[in-house]
């Protein structure tokens, strides 16, 4: 999925995949703060956007 | 490709009279020429219906899902994956199925052949040792079927049936040293923009007709995700965004599956090379699984096994 996601044009770095048990909690806490900070490095998404349609 | 007809109708009938089959799934020759459509025949006085030559590109295994009959069924080399794939994916029982092989040497993209002739109306197309002739009221011209080969037909590597009962010939030779995944490899060193610009472009004609859908003998959902309103998963309009997601997803769910039968393009009304996302998957799952589709009865896919040395690079 990531691999077919980022040759479709994805950025690589937007979409993350981890396992984390519930008994993880210091892994949620690594991986979230990694995801964000990937992510705010990237800006917002440019792809894959739906916008609203104009109404006239 | 007269001979394979012959043989095909002659092996039909033997199958039909003597009971072995209750319905034999072919092809007959379309209403216009270069579009051949599937046929299913029960009484053996009407095999002379079945046709063969290098129109039959649309996948026959379409027609075998859930039946509880007995079926004779006509399968090239991809076909015959496809049904290898059905049986893994319990669709059908390998008993039920009585497969007629034919060696196959690729189908002919009858859009390149419209153009070849400056779109003008093709009335009758024949073939012959490798070439063929397309006519029309004043015009006459004969073409190497090589050149013309369906995309998909080109970078064929399994051209002879992997799983059948009976041949209607000898083997055909197996193309060595095709580089499949050349189109592919060309999208992979483009950049985010670049990539998403190519996809989008590519599908900007698309109607969400489903076309390819109904084309792909692997969605055999009996609600497709698009079609399904509680809840809904996909806008069902022609947005860009809900256009992508539906390709996205169409093609993941072929993940691991696709035999790359061309099936999807060849239906495509608008002419969209829905192939390009199918077959990134198929080059990952060859080069991440060691998989190509379709091949042996007995291995299971690898999106439905767990190994301890599978891939998973992508996981943190």
């Amino acid at each position: 999925m990531k691999g077919l996601l980022e040759h479709i044009g994805i950025e690589v770095g937007r979409l993350h995949f981890s396992w984390i048990s519930s008994a993880e909690a210091t892994k949620f806490v690594e991986v979230a703060e990694a995801v964000v900070e990937e992510v705010r490095i990237l800006g917002p998404a440019k792809f894959l956007i739906k916008k609203r349609a104009k109404v006239a | 490709m007269l001979e394979y007809s012959e043989k095909i109708r002659e092996i039909a009938g033997k199958l039909l009279k003597k009971g072995t089959v209750d319905v034999f799934i072919g092809y007959r020759k379309g209403t216009v020429p270069m579009m051949n459509a599937p046929v299913l025949i029960r009484n053996p006085e009407e095999v002379n219906l079945l046709h063969w030559d290098s129109h039959c590109a649309l996948n026959l295994c379409n027609y075998i899902t859930k039946r509880t009959d007995k079926m004779g069924i006509v399968a090239n080399g991809c076909n015959s994956r496809n049904i290898v794939t059905h049986v893994i994916e319990n669709q059908i029982r390998r008993e039920q199925l009585y497969i007629v092989g034919v060696p196959c040497t690729g189908m002919i993209n009858h859009r390149a052949v419209e153009r070849a002739v400056g779109l003008r109306e093709i009335l009758e197309v024949g073939e012959r040792d490798g070439r063929f002739t397309v006519s029309g009221r004043d015009f006459e011209e004969t073409f190497d079927k090589k050149d013309f080969l369906q995309t998909n037909c080109a970078i064929c590597t399994h051209r002879n049936p992997v799983e059948y009962d009976e041949m209607v010939a000898e083997p055909v030779e197996e193309q060595k040293k095709v580089d499949a995944y050349k189109d592919v490899e060309k999208t992979e060193k483009m950049s985010s923009e670049q990539k998403w610009g190519f996809f989008t472009r590519a599908i900007s004609n698309c109607i969400r007709c489903y076309a390819c859908r109904e084309a792909c003998p692997l969605c055999y959902c009996p609600t497709c995700f698009v079609d399904e309103s509680r809840p809904q998963w996909v806008g069902k309009s022609i947005d860009p965004t809900d256009t992508m997601t539906f390709h996205i997803l169409r093609a993941y769910h072929c993940a691991g599956r696709c035999t790359d039968c061309g099936a999807c393009e060849r239906a495509c009304p608008v002419g969209i090379p829905v192939r390009q996302f199918t077959k990134k998957l198929n080059k990952d799952a060859q080069e991440l699984f060691s998989w190509e589709t379709g091949l042996d009865l007995d291995q299971r896919p690898p999106l439905d096994v767990y190994r301890p040395d599978d891939y998973n690079a992508f996981i943190r």
